[in-house]
């Protein structure tokens, strides 16, 4: 065994005591397990949030986008900082919601809402199938990561199966304690590799970054900015938006904000968390100073970069330091995403199918639950040929559709009704779908426009068709809606708080 | 009403609402191409304007408590 797979071995047995340690004292009951008995505090919750977000996505997807394509990786710094900004106004008004109804899962959220089950199934079969591709995204970056450190003695098919049953047995022995345990170790160790890569490689091989960036522009012109057509400043823009709504919607981070104790931590999280944002220069440094080191890595490969680089610059210790950091990046949002799909399907699909379910059962059920989605996404992962970033777009398409619906469900009267939100989320759902199969883009359905329209994110045709329709179905069966709020306390009265919260809403929305 | 809390806006229409002006290398900036640069400084002016809005709903607050006391 080569001394850069003994890092990341003993990095792994360190996570795992971790994760074990974590839950010494506390009985493993339902809300235990997946919102930590609702006690974090502002850094806790910060961890648990940075460990989400911060995943293997951001250390070798950004720098696989700035070492393939240069200045559009750039969008993945800006949608971040805006929906921490979002986050200010939006998580509160969840947080305060999903404490009085002692919720667990985002599915909770509107089942409880719109007093419906049966959204709540149907929020969790969308949420699970967004899920797959980013549970996809970290396998197959750890299978990345094992093997490039294993210089080539692992394949990289092997290490997605050794990880993949590495995140299942941390996901069934720690819960969410665990990961804030572990997500302390990793944010550490990233920041630290991230910003001395970021700062070395450019010093090492180019003397500064300004000399690096000048030679990238001298060999590739245009690489440093947005192309006029493709991934233009519309696609730019457009993405952004999209992401920054989709955010916090993923149900693991939506997940995350239960285990607050307080709504200001969400407060101070939003002032604190674009500055952690800035990781991601480095991040792009390195995937820049790769670019004429070793060339030659064109589609999914680009997201070898940084540890192909890592590996022609230093030795076998310092290699298995950025791949045990690697690893850690993939295996907290890893278990957070893995443990979010299993609880969502026992919890809110079996257990609103089968009622009577005792939460033991339901308990059980999402534990063996868990080996069940990985083997999924290990199988989805050996076929795939995509990069990290396309697989995230492709997810954050399908979970953006949840924002309208929550958007409009947020005032003590939601302006959307339980009609509007089903048929807002499945026509949108359907829309992404029917995108994502056909290949269809803004360019292909209107070739004569400008291109500022066809370089549009086809996402959006997806998030208009779904306000569209949820706002024109709760309109059409609107007065049900009316006639609950007049028994629950008078029109007026709601009325005000629907006006207040609406205007809440609309600051949050274009924020 | 709180009408500072539309400030948090501002981030977002400069960042993204600059994007298209500012689709260029030149100036550099401390070595970062232009467009980068940019999008830093806004990452960094939205900690600012979060921070801002903070210290002002909690100003509110206080207020709030201190009149309804």
């Amino acid at each position: 065994m080569n001394p850069a797979l003994l890092v990341i071995g003993a990095v792994l047995a360190l996570a795992l005591a971790l994760g074990v340690r974590a839950r010494r004292g506390r009985a493993m009951t339902l809300e235990e397990w997946t919102v930590g008995g609702r006690g974090f505090g502002t850094v806790f919750v910060f961890l648990l949030m940075a460990g989400e977000i911060y995943t293997t996505f951001t250390f070798l997807g950004g720098s696989g986008w700035a070492y393939g394509k240069g200045a559009p990786a750039f969008y993945i710094l800006c949608y971040g900082a805006l929906a921490y900004a979002l986050s200010y106004f939006l998580l509160p008004v969840i947080w305060r919601y999903a404490r009085e109804h002692q919720l667990l899962s985002q599915a909770d959220y509107f089942t409880s809402k719109f007093g419906s089950p049966g959204l709540g199934v149907l929020v969790s079969v969308v949420s699970v199938i967004a899920i797959v591709p980013y549970l996809v995204l970290q396998l197959k970056g750890l299978g990345i990561i094992v093997s490039e450190a294993s210089y080539g003695a692992i394949t990289s098919n092997s290490a997605v199966w050794i990880s993949s049953a590495v995140l299942v047995v941390y996901v069934v022995v720690s819960g969410v304690r665990g990961s804030a345990w572990t997500a302390v170790v990793k944010d550490v160790m990233i920041l630290v590799v991230a910003i001395a890569l970021g700062v070395y490689l450019p010093l090492h091989y180019y003397g500064g970054m300004r000399t690096m960036f000048e030679r990238i522009e001298a060999a590739k012109p245009g690489f440093l900015t947005l192309p006029a057509t493709g991934m233009s400043p519309s696609w730019f823009i457009s993405t952004v938006i999209l992401t920054s709504l989709g955010f916090y919607m993923w149900p693991h981070t939506f997940g995350a904000v239960y285990t607050a104790r307080h709504e200001n931590v969400f407060r101070r999280n939003a002032v604190v968390m674009p500055l952690y944002q800035l990781v991601l220069l480095f991040v792009f440094l390195a995937g820049f100073a790769a670019i004429q080191q070793v060339p030659g890595l064109t589609g999914s490969a680009a997201d070898l970069s940084l540890l192909r680089v890592s590996r022609q610059t230093f030795g076998p210790w310092i290699v298995g330091t950025i791949g045990a950091a690697g690893l850690l990046t993939a295996l907290v949002p890893g278990s957070m995403l893995l443990m979010t799909a299993a609880t969502l399907v026992a919890k809110n699909v079996y257990g609103r199918l089968a009622p009577g379910t005792s939460e033991a059962q339901v308990t059980l059920l999402a534990k063996w639950l868990v080996p069940v989605i990985a083997l999924v996404s290990v199988y989805f992962t050996m076929r795939g040929g995509e990069t990290l970033v396309t697989l995230l777009l492709m997810g954050y398409n399908f979970v953006t559709q949840l924002f309208p619906p929550l958007l409009f469900s947020l005032g003590r009267k939601p302006y959307a009704t339980r009609a509007g939100a089903f048929a807002g989320i499945l026509s949108g759902v359907a829309t992404v779908a029917w995108l994502t199969l056909s290949g269809v883009t803004m360019a292909s359905l209107v070739p004569s426009w400008p291109d500022v329209v066809k370089d549009l994110n086809a996402g959006i045709i997806a998030m208009l068709v779904n306000t569209v329709v949820l706002l024109a179905v709760s309109l059409a069966t609107g007065p049900r809606g009316a006639h609950v709020a007049l028994l629950s306390g008078g029109i007026h009265g709601a009325y005000l708080d629907h006006r207040a919260e609406d205007a809440k809403g609309q600051s949050g929305e274009t924020a | 009403m709180r009408w500072y809390r539309w400030l948090a806006l501002v981030p977002a229409i400069g960042m993204l609402g600059g994007v298209p002006f500012v689709n260029r290398v030149e100036p550099w900036v401390f070595g970062l191409p232009l467009l980068l640069a940019w999008v830093l400084v806004w990452v960094l002016l939205t900690s600012a304007t979060m921070w801002l809005i903070y210290a002002l709903d909690r100003r509110h607050e206080r207020r709030a408590e201190q009149s309804g006391a």
